[in-house]
C-alpha cells in the first residue's frame, strides 16, 4: 500500500484509452464503474478534444454484482459494436473489474463478432498509464499483423533502391496526451521529406486498423516515443525484420544522430551533418553573445524518461547549462535515466512522489527547473523559473501555435521556452533590486507574482540586517551625501544595488560616516584588490 | 408528482463517483484529511476533478492498493494502519481523518469501520477516524458528501434548545449571509453542518429544525431525524423563489411574524429580482437540457424555468428521491420530462435531436457538445460556486447566461461548424 497525494501517471487503462482515442475506427469497451468515466475529461479538457474518446464503460453497480455481470458486459459490447461499427474492438477492464474476474475479453471473443478483438489484460495494481498505452499499442499491432508474419524473415531495409522508389518509414509512438505529439509528427515528416524519405504510416495518432496493416510495407520504423512504441518496434523487428531507429530526435545533436541513423539503416548516402549544421536557430542563438549569461545556469530536470534524457543532453551540450539534478517518474525508463545521470556525475531520482521531487529541487538550488506540470507548481512555490518538458501536462501545455519539441523547429521552440523563463527570472531579480528606485514604476509585476517580490526582499533585508547587527553592533549606518548619491546613480542599474551594498559595507569597515564619490571609488578599488 | 413525467433509463452512465465530493469537502473543513483506500484510478479521478493543484500538500490522498494487498486481508488492515500512522505523524494539524471506501476496497471487502475503530483506540482521541463510502458502485458524485456528513452525525453533541441547523456545504460567505438574515428575522440560534472546523460539530436534538441546503443529503437527513431533529420541507435555496420558500419554511417552524419576515426579505427580494432581470431577458424561451450528474438538476431546472423563463427539454437525474424532491417537483412545469438513471449514448442522441440552446453536463462531455455547436455549462461548477440564497440568484442565472452571451459575441462566421 502506497500513500499517494498526486500521481504522475494514471492507471494502465487510461493508457489504453490514449491509444483508442488516438486512432480512427477503434472502439474500447471498458468494464468499469461509473466514476471511471472521469477519464474522458483528460481528452476533452486537457487536449481540448472536440470528440469523446471512443470508449463504452459498462458502469456496473454494486447491485449488479450479485447477478450476471457477464451478461451485462456482453450487452454493452453488442450495443457498442452496433452503434460505433469499429474496425477493431479493444476489450478490457479497470482496477475494480479486474477483481471481479468477468474476463470481458474472453466474453467478447465468444460472441461471434466479425471484427478483430484485442483482449487487454492490464494489471491495474502493478502497472501504470504509459505501460498500459505501450501494451495496448503492442497488443493491437500484434493482433492485427500476427497472421501476416512471414515464415522466414526476408525484409531488406534497402530494397527501395531496387524498386525504383524513395525509401519509406513508419512513425511509431505519437499519441494523444503525449507531449507535443501533434506538432512533432509534422516536424519529423518535414524533416524526412527534406532528406528524401517518405512516410508510410503514422501510428497510433490518427491511424486506423487498416493503416496498421500497412506497417510492414515500410523499410524501417522510426521510434519516436519509446514509452509508447518500443515494445511494438521490437516485435516488428523480431517478426518482420524491420529495423528501427533508437535516437529520439529532440535537440540538434540528437536530430543529427537520428538522421544519420536513418540514413545508415536505409542505405542512403551518408548523412552530411555540416550541410545541416545551421538548420536550427538554436545553435546560433546559443553562440550569440547575449547567451553568455546562460553559461553554467543550474538546471534541474524531471519528467518521463525520453524527455528527461533529451533535456539533459540539450542543457549541457547545446545551451551550456549545468545539470544539477535529473530524474523520472517512469520505472520502465529508470535504467536509461540512471545511466544518463551517471554520465553527468549525478544520481538519478526515480520516484512517483512529487514531494520528494520538490525536496530534491530545493536541495539542488537550481536556477531553472525543467519538469512536468507538477514541477511547475513546485518551482513556483520555490520561486524558481520553470519550463514544462514532459507529460503529465495541463491544458496550457497544449498550445494553439505550432510548437514541436523534435527536429530543427523543436530545437528553436526549446531555446525559446527554456530561456524565456530564465530571462523572466533575471527581470524578477532586477525588479526586486530596484523597486525603490525612482525609475521603478509601482505595480510592475513579474510572472512569478507577488511571492518573491515583497516577501523575498524583506527577508533578504532582514537577514542582512541581522548579520550586520551581529558584526557591528555599535555601528550606525553610513549616510550617502548628495554628491555620493549622484555618483551612484551614474552606475548602470543592473549592478547599482550590488555596488551600493558593497560600498556601505566598506564604509562601515573603514569607519566612514558619510559616503561621497571618493568613498565609492575607494570601495571599488578595495574589493577589486 | 407535480408536473413531471418520469422515465427510468439504464445503460452506460457518464457520472462521477462519490469520491469527487472530497474536492469541496476538504476545503470546507481545513482540519480534516480524506484518505481514499483505493486504486491509482481513484487517485487519478480526484486529482483530475480537482484540476490544477496549487497547494503544496493537499488534505486528501489515496492509499493505493498494490498486488500484494489483494492477497491477505488481515495484512491489508495492518498495512492501512501503518499508512495512517505515518500520515498523521507528517500532518499533526489533522483532527479528523476520513477513511473513504472505493470500489476496489469494497469488492475485496476491506472493513474500514474496523480499521477506524482500531485506529481510534490507538490514537486515544487525538484524531478522530471515521469512514464512509465514496465508491462508484454505491454512490454518485455528490452522494459522497452525504456519506461523510452521515459519518459525523453520531459525534454531534446533544442539545435541548431551539435551533435551526443548516445542513450541507455552503460557501463561507453565503453561509454568513444566510445566518445573518435568519438572525434579522429573530432566529438567533443558527448552526451549520458541516462546520468550518471538523471538531466544532454543532449539537442536535429534538428541538432542532433542519433546513437542507443541498438536495443530495438523504442519509444524513435520516440519521439527523433519528437524533430527534425535524427536517423542514421546502424547495432548495436556489433562486429568489426557492430561497424565499426555503427561508419561509424556517420562519414558519420558528413562528416568526409574517410582518417581520417580510420586512427582512422584501427589500432583498426586490433587489434580487431587479438584478435577475437582464439575465431573464437573455434566457427566456431558450431550451435547456440537463444531463444527470450532481442531483442539483431538478432545483436548477425549476429555477431556470420559473424565474428565468427557460424551456426545459429534459431533466436528467442520477437517481430520484421523491421525498427529498417533493417540493421541487411540484414547482416543475406540466409534462416536464424527468429521466432517472442514464444511457449516455441515447441521451446524447436526444440532445442532438432537440438542439437545445444550453446543456448542463459533466466535464467529459462539454467540449464534444461545443464542437457540435451546442453551448454547455459544467455541472461541477455549480457545486463549487456560491449560488445559494436570494442574493446569489442573479449570479446563478449569470452562470447560464454567460455561454449564450459568449456565443452572441463571437463572430458567427468564425463559428460555423463543418
Ligand atoms: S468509480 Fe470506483 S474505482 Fe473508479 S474512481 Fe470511483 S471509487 Fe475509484
Amino acid at each position: 500500500m502506497e500513500l499517494t497525494l498526486w500521481t504522475y501517471e494514471g492507471p494502465p487503462h487510461v493508457g489504453a484509452m490514449r491509444i483508442a482515442a488516438s486512432m480512427e475506427g477503434v472502439h474500447y469497451v471498458l468494464h468499469a464503474p461509473q466514476g471511471d468515466t472521469y477519464a474522458d475529461l483528460l481528452f476533452t479538457m486537457i487536449e481540448r478534444r472536440g470528440k469523446r474518446p471512443p470508449v463504452t464503460y459498462t458502469t456496473f453497480q454494486a447491485r449488479d454484482l450479485g447477478g450476471d455481470t457477464a451478461e451485462l458486459v456482453k450487452g454493452h459490447i453488442r450495443e457498442a459494436v452496433e452503434r460505433f461499427k469499429p474496425q477493431a474492438l479493444l476489450v478490457g477492464e479497470s482496477c475494480t473489474a479486474e477483481l471481479i474476474q468477468d474476463q470481458p475479453g474472453s466474453l467478447a471473443a465468444g460472441m461471434g463478432l466479425s471484427m478483430p478483438i484485442v483482449n487487454l489484460e492490464l494489471p491495474a495494481y502493478s502497472k501504470k498509464e504509459n505501460w498500459g498505452a505501450s501494451e495496448t499499442f503492442y497488443q493491437l499491432t500484434r493482433g492485427l499483423l500476427n497472421n501476416q508474419k512471414p515464415v522466414q524473415i526476408t525484409h531488406d531495409p534497402q530494397k527501395w533502391k531496387t524498386e525504383g522508389r524513395r525509401p519509406s518509414v513508419n512513425l511509431l509512438g505519437p499519441s494523444l496526451l503525449g507531449f507535443r505529439c501533434r506538432d512533432d509528427v509534422l516536424e519529423i515528416k518535414k524533416l524526412l521529406i527534406e532528406n528524401d524519405i517518405d512516410v508510410n504510416v503514422v501510428a497510433p495518432l490518427n491511424a486506423s486498423p487498416k493503416d496498421i496493416l500497412e506497417i510492414p510495407k515500410a523499410d524501417i520504423n522510426i521510434l519516436l516515443y519509446p514509452e509508447i512504441a518500443e515494445s511494438s518496434c521490437i516485435w516488428l523487428e523480431r517478426n518482420f525484420g524491420i529495423p528501427f531507429t533508437k535516437t529520439v530526435p529532440i535537440g540538434i545533436g540528437a536530430t543529427h544522430t537520428f538522421l544519420s541513423e536513418a540514413h545508415n539503416l536505409l542505405g542512403l548516402p551518408a548523412y552530411n551533418q555540416s550541410k545541416n549544421a545551421n538548420q536550427s536557430r538554436l545553435k546560433w542563438y546559443s553562440e550569440s553573445v547575449d547567451s553568455n549569461y546562460l553559461t553554467g545556469k543550474r538546471v534541474f530536470i524531471f519528467g518521463d524518461g525520453s524527455h528527461a534524457i533529451a533535456a539533459a543532453k540539450i542543457a549541457k551540450e547545446e545551451l551550456g547549462f549545468e545539470v544539477v539534478g535529473i530524474g523520472t517518474y517512469s520505472r520502465e525508463m529508470a535504467r536509461a535515466v540512471r545511466s544518463a545521470a551517471k554520465e553527468l556525475g549525478l544520481e538519478a531520482l526515480i520516484t512517483n512522489d512529487y514531494l520528494e521531487v520538490e525536496a530534491a529541487i530545493a536541495d539542488a538550488v537550481p536556477e531553472l527547473v525543467l519538469g512536468t506540470q507538477m514541477e511547475r507548481h513546485s518551482a513556483k512555490r520555490l520561486g524558481i523559473p520553470c519550463a514544462v518538458i514532459s507529460t503529465p501536462m495541463h491544458v496550457q501545455d497544449v498550445p494553439a501555435r505550432y510548437s514541436p519539441q523534435m527536429g530543427w523547429e523543436g530545437a528553436n521552440v526549446i531555446f525559446d521556452s527554456w530561456v524565456h523563463p530564465l530571462m523572466m527570472g533575471l527581470e524578477e531579480h532586477l525588479i526586486n533590486m530596484f523597486r525603490h528606485d525612482f525609475e521603478f514604476v509601482d505595480g510592475h509585476q513579474s510572472h512569478l507574482g507577488h511571492l518573491t517580490n515583497s516577501q523575498g526582499e524583506n527577508q533578504a533585508e532582514k537577514s542582512q540586517l541581522s548579520n550586520e547587527a551581529k558584526n557591528n553592533i555599535s555601528d550606525e549606518s553610513p549616510v550617502w551625501t548628495s554628491e555620493g548619491k549622484a555618483e551612484l546613480s551614474k552606475i548602470p542599474f543592473f549592478v547599482r544595488g550590488k555596488i551600493r551594498q558593497k560600498t556601505e559595507k566598506y564604509a562601515r569597515q573603514a569607519g566612514c560616516r558619510q559616503i561621497d564619490s571618493e568613498t565609492l571609488y575607494e570601495a571599488k578599488a578595495h574589493f577589486k584588490a | 408528482m407535480g408536473g413531471a413525467t418520469l422515465t427510468k433509463e439504464t445503460g452506460p452512465r457518464e457520472v462521477f463517483c462519490g469520491l469527487t465530493s472530497i474536492v469541496w469537502l476538504h476545503r470546507r473543513m481545513p482540519d480534516a484529511f480524506f484518505l481514499v483506500v483505493g486504486s491509482r484510478t481513484c487517485a487519478h479521478l480526484i486529482q483530475s476533478a480537482a484540476g490544477v493543484m496549487i497547494f503544496a500538500e493537499p488534505r486528501f490522498g489515496t492509499a493505493i492498493l498494490e498486488e500484494k494487498d489483494l492477497a491477505g486481508l488481515a495484512d491489508t488492515h495492518d498495512e492501512l494502519g501503518r499508512v495512517v500512522t505515518n500520515l498523521l505523524e507528517r500532518r499533526p494539524e489533522i483532527r479528523t481523518l476520513f477513511l473513504v471506501g472505493s470500489c476496489p476496497s469494497e469488492v475485496i471487502k476491506i472493513d474500514l469501520a474496523r480499521v477506524a475503530e482500531k485506529l481510534n483506540e490507538q490514537l486515544k482521541g487525538n484524531v478522530r477516524v471515521l469512514n464512509y463510502s465514496g465508491s462508484g458502485i454505491e454512490t454518485t458524485f455528490t452522494q459522497g458528501e452525504d456519506g461523510a456528513l452521515k459519518a459525523l452525525v453520531p459525534f454531534m453533541p446533544d442539545n435541548q434548545v431551539d435551533q435551526l441547523l443548516l445542513v450541507g456545504t455552503l460557501a463561507n460567505a453565503v453561509e454568513d449571509r444566510l445566518i445573518k438574515l435568519f438572525n434579522r428575522m429573530g432566529i438567533n440560534n443558527v448552526a451549520s453542518f458541516p462546520p468550518r472546523q471538523s471538531t466544532d460539530l454543532p449539537p442536535v436534538g429534538p428541538r432542532t429544525k433542519v433546513l437542507l441546503t443541498q438536495p443530495y443529503l438523504t442519509e444524513t437527513a435520516r440519521v439527523l431525524k433519528d437524533r430527534g431533529a425535524e427536517i423542514l420541507h421546502a424547495p432548495f435555496p436556489l433562486g429568489v423563489q426557492g430561497s424565499y420558500d426555503w427561508m419561509k419554511a424556517a420562519a414558519k417552524a420558528f413562528n416568526i411574524e409574517q410582518s417581520l419576515f417580510d420586512s427582512v426579505l422584501d427589500p432583498i427580494v426586490l433587489r434580487a429580482e431587479k438584478a435577475l432581470k437582464p439575465y431573464k431577458e437573455l434566457l427566456t424561451g431558450k431550451k435547456l437540457f440537463l444531463l444527470p450528474e450532481s442531483q442539483l438538476e431538478i432545483p436548477l431546472a425549476r429555477f431556470l424555468n420559473r424565474e428565468c423563463g427557460m424551456q426545459i427539454i429534459e431533466i436528467g437525474t442520477p437517481y430520484l428521491n421523491r421525498e427529498m424532491m417533493e417540493a421541487e417537483l411540484q414547482l416543475l412545469p406540466e409534462n416536464s420530462v424527468l429521466v432517472e438513471g442514464q444511457h449516455v449514448e441515447k441521451q446524447l442522441d436526444r440532445v442532438r435531436q432537440q438542439q437545445p440552446d444550453l446543456v448542463v453536463c459533466g466535464m467529459g462531455l462539454a467540449n464534444p457538445l461545443e464542437a457540435e455547436g451546442i453551448s454547455t455549462k459544467w455541472s461541477i461548477e455549480l457545486v463549487f460556486s456560491p449560488i445559494h440564497g436570494i442574493d446569489q440568484a442573479s449570479d446563478l442565472a449569470e452562470l447560464f447566461a454567460r455561454p449564450l452571451n459568449r456565443k452572441n459575441i463571437l463572430s458567427k462566421k468564425l463559428l460555423t461548424h463543418a
